[in-house]
């Protein structure tokens, strides 16, 4: 076959259409596009794109293999390596990863869509039922905080290795962030479901309603398993710091995204209530603020996303802030909000001011700074801040000898060995809200120095654990 | 037994239950002042409640429930045997009694159910609190006996009189510090008017006063910052940071209006339960 030049683009729902439903926006390739698109691989010999990737896919040869009518076969090779490839496939930053390395580039019709082909690849593997293999039980035992993309990738690793997992969830469904935050029209809740019932039919056991540090105590797990890792999240949302924050209808970006991801608030007949404000202002520019205001819009409001910088600062995935556009959020660049306004105890409205980009801050990105005079009332009725998240606390507290940085992210090296004996920690809670796949890439990490940790210690009782042989996955 | 069942169900007062729940898990660490998230059913909302009691060796957890809205009303609904659908926790901070000698505790309605296992945990450490007990009228008056039994002495008073004196919780706590009983602390857990209420007048007495703050909460985890309030000026969470609060610095205006935030959709949510919904 004859490969196209150009990047065959996702089809997506019509804007005008998706904004009045929750259905996924992106549809996924047909066949005929996946088998076009995957023709259009150079299959490199030294595959620059598995630079770009956190946990080392075989991106050409599982690209090879679809492209050569082994989907089967190409779904395995997939699944070796990446726990949860139904996930990445939709949520993954592929511009700053693998596709940024991709030789073709700008100069021979955009990068290969590998972000889109893991989709189909895993949507196929899904749909047949493909289930990662694992070894039989070595005797080890390890708990894993959390059940996002940290901990479910670390507790695959092991179980796949033998080791009897049990993972500790603190809210009443397991995903983390990939249930109670990315909204259902990008990363639908059935997907995350299957690729969490893949994990648990690898005899990992999933425990909801417990909070580690509240309803069992770090101490207690690490007396009672061979390894504790803790994938606690990044979930305390930081606010504005200015007045009016505490009025009513305003929210942080994870409680108006709980609601109605989690809580199921979209849904006519909902028990969980939502702000329903007609005049929404979302501040922030990152993932978390495109899903906020593209969230607010299904909800039926007309929404202004506010961020500080530019638009080439915008921390959010480009395919986010398109989409955003399409469906007609308005962005207000170069704009910080200095007080919410409130009647009765609601809010009514925002100042703001106008700024201007000075030199550039400890980030490399240009620090905004205020224009004189500059301010200005915006109305609205609704106000969601979307400005990031520091870890959650809870552990910390209730186990002082962990130790954190100033920011509250978990002290770790760079296989997740904490100070104490034992105890591994990655993801979100050791380095800040990041990504999904840098999640899954020190969840991985961790389970890998776990079993190393556990063959030293002469815990792993079978001879083929901690090997590094196929279905065993350990690197 | 099964993980979350209802073991056993009684009425204390007009429209308040108390569930005992078996949730082994929640038993093992759970101390007075704590609370649980609860689902009643598989699409219902997360709603909180005070771990009333407990029972270590059965694995068993106490609520006690004012019935006011919808989930509330639900759980009103289920009967011994049946299963909720979540209940996690224990959530939030013990109440930290051991910083001071003399405690008066005043309850006023459902807040009996925060000031009984603490009137309880003082009794079992041999000092045992004054408490005053306050209800809109006869039928809300909760616990009681319980409270004869493990407080030095016992003040009832209802708004109408139907039960004991006749009047507010107030009234009480200002004859008691104006006779100049010596109190270290006084906790004051109830709705917010009157736990705003007794604060003004401990503050003109300089008694330190404790609150628990009965703020809206979705995770109960620190995650959404639904339940923050303000405290001296700054904000806390009600889930992680409290729910105890200096009630001196808490700022009740505000917690308020928070707490009304939702209410025209709960409303509707009530019309849907009794079928009255347009
Ligand atoms: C709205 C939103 C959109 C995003 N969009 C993207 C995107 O498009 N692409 C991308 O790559 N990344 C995205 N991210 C970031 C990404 O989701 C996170 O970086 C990733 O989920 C972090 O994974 P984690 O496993 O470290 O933690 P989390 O996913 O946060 O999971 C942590 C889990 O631990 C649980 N937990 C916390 N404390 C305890 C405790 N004490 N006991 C028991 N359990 C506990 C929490 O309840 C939670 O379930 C987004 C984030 C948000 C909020
Ligand atoms: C830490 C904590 C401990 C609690 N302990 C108890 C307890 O031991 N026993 C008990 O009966 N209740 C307790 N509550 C309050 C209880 O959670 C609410 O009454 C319950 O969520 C109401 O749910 P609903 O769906 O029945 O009512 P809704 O339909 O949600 O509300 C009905 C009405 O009550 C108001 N309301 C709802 N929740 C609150 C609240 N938290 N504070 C003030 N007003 C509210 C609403 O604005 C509305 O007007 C506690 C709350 C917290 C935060
Ligand atoms: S209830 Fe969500 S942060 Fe307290």
């Amino acid at each position: 076959m004859k490969a196209d030049f150009q990047r065959h683009e996702m089809p997506t729902q019509n804007p005008a259409v998706r904004i009045g439903n929750f259905d996924e926006v992106a549809l996924g390739y047909t066949e005929e596009l996946a088998l076009a698109e995957a023709a259009r691989c150079l299959n490199c010999k030294d595959a620059p794109c598995m630079q770009g990737c956190p946990v080392n896919v075989h991106i050409p040869k599982f690209i090879a293999a679809l492209r050569a009518g082994k989907p089967d076969e190409s779904a395995e090779i997939l699944l070796a390596d990446n726990n949860l490839p139904a996930i990445c496939g939709r949520v993954c930053p592929q511009e700053n990863q693998c596709e940024k390395f991709c030789v073709r580039r700008e100069k021979a019709g955009g990068s290969v869509a590998i972000g889109n082909l893991e989709r189909f690849v895993a949507d196929y593997a899904s749909a047949r039922n493909v289930m990662p293999s694992c070894k039989s039980s070595c005797g080890a035992k390890v708990a894993v905080v959390g059940s996002g993309p940290a901990s479910l990738s670390c507790a695959a690793d092991l179980a796949k290795a033998g080791v009897k997992v049990t993972v500790f969830e603190a809210l009443h469904k397991a995903g983390g962030v990939l249930v109670y935050g990315i909204p259902e029209f990008r990363l639908p809740k059935s997907v995350v479901g299957k690729e969490i019932e893949k994990v648990a039919a690898l005899g990992v056991d999933i425990e909801t309603n417990v909070v580690v540090g509240k309803t069992v105590f770090v101490e207690e797990l690490l007396a009672g398993y061979d390894a504790v890792f803790i994938g606690s999240g990044a979930g305390l949302p930081s606010f504005l710091g200015i007045k009016g924050e505490t009025l009513d209808g305003v929210s942080s970006a994870n409680e108006f995204l709980t609601r109605v991801n989690l809580m199921k608030a979209y849904k006519d007949g909902a028990v969980t209530p939502v702000q329903r404000g007609k005049n929404v202002v979302v501040v922030g520019a990152g993932n978390v603020a495109m899903d906020a205001a593209r969230t607010a819009r299904r909800l039926g409001a007309e929404v202004t996303l506010v961020y500080r910088r530019s638009r080439a600062e915008m921390p959010a995935r480009k395919e986010e802030i398109l989409h955003a556009e399409e469906e007609g959020i308005k962005f207000e660049l170069l704009t910080n909000p200095v007080e919410i306004l409130g009647e009765n105890g609601f809010v009514r409205g925002m100042k703001c001011v106008r700024m201007q980009l000075g030199e550039p801050d400890a980030s490399g990105r240009r620090r905004p700074v205020e224009l004189a005079g500059s301010e200005f009332e915006m109305a609205c009725d609704e106000v969601i801040v979307a400005l990031g998240t520091t870890p959650n606390p809870i552990i910390k507290r209730s186990f002082p000898a962990l130790e954190t940085t100033s920011k509250g992210t978990i002290v770790a090296d760079e296989n997740g060995r904490t100070s104490v004996d034992g105890l591994y920690a990655g993801g979100d809670a050791m380095t800040g809200a990041a990504t999904v796949i840098l999640a899954m890439g020190a969840g991985k990490r961790s389970a890998k120095a776990i079993l190393r940790m556990l063959e030293e210690k002469g815990k792993i009782k079978c001879a083929e654990c901690g090997g590094n042989s196929d279905g065993g996955n350990v690197k | 037994m099964e993980k979350y069942e209802i073991v056993s169900k009684r009425t204390l007062a007009d429209r308040v239950n108390e569930y005992v729940v078996y949730a082994p898990s929640v038993a093992r660490h759970c101390l007075a002042g704590q609370f649980v998230i609860l689902r009643v059913d598989d699409d219902g909302e997360r709603v909180p409640f005070t771990v009333c009691d407990y029972d270590r060796a059965v694995g068993t957890v106490s609520i006690l429930v004012q019935e006011v809205g919808y989930t509330t009303m639900k759980l009103a609904e289920t009967k011994v045997g049946d299963r909720l659908a979540d209940f996690v926790g224990p959530l939030g901070n013990p109440t930290d009694l051991s910083a001071y000698k003399r405690i008066l505790l005043v309850g006023g309605g459902i807040g009996a159910a925060v000031i009984y296992p603490q009137a309880k945990q003082l009794f079992s450490e041999n000092r045992a609190a004054d408490v005053v007990l306050g209800a809109r009228n006869v039928s809300l008056v909760m616990y009681e006996e319980e409270f004869r039994k493990y407080c030095k002495n016992f003040h009832l008073i209802t708004d109408d009189g139907s039960s004991g004196r006749k009047g507010f919780v107030t009234d009480i706590v200002r004859e008691l510090l104006e006779k100049g009983v010596g109190y270290d602390a006084v906790f004051a857990v109830g709705p917010l008017g009157m736990m705003r209420a007794v604060c003004n007048v401990t503050r003109e007495f300089g008694v330190h006063t404790v609150v628990s703050m009965n703020s809206l909460m979705v995770d109960g985890t620190g995650m959404c910052g639904c339940c923050r309030i303000t405290v001296g000026g700054k904000i806390r969470y009600a889930c992680i940071d409290g729910p105890e609060f200096d009630g001196h610095e808490v700022d009740f205006d505000e917690a308020a209006s928070r707490a009304v935030m939702y209410r025209e959709a709960e409303k509707e949510h009530v019309c849907r339960l009794r079928g009255t919904a347009k």
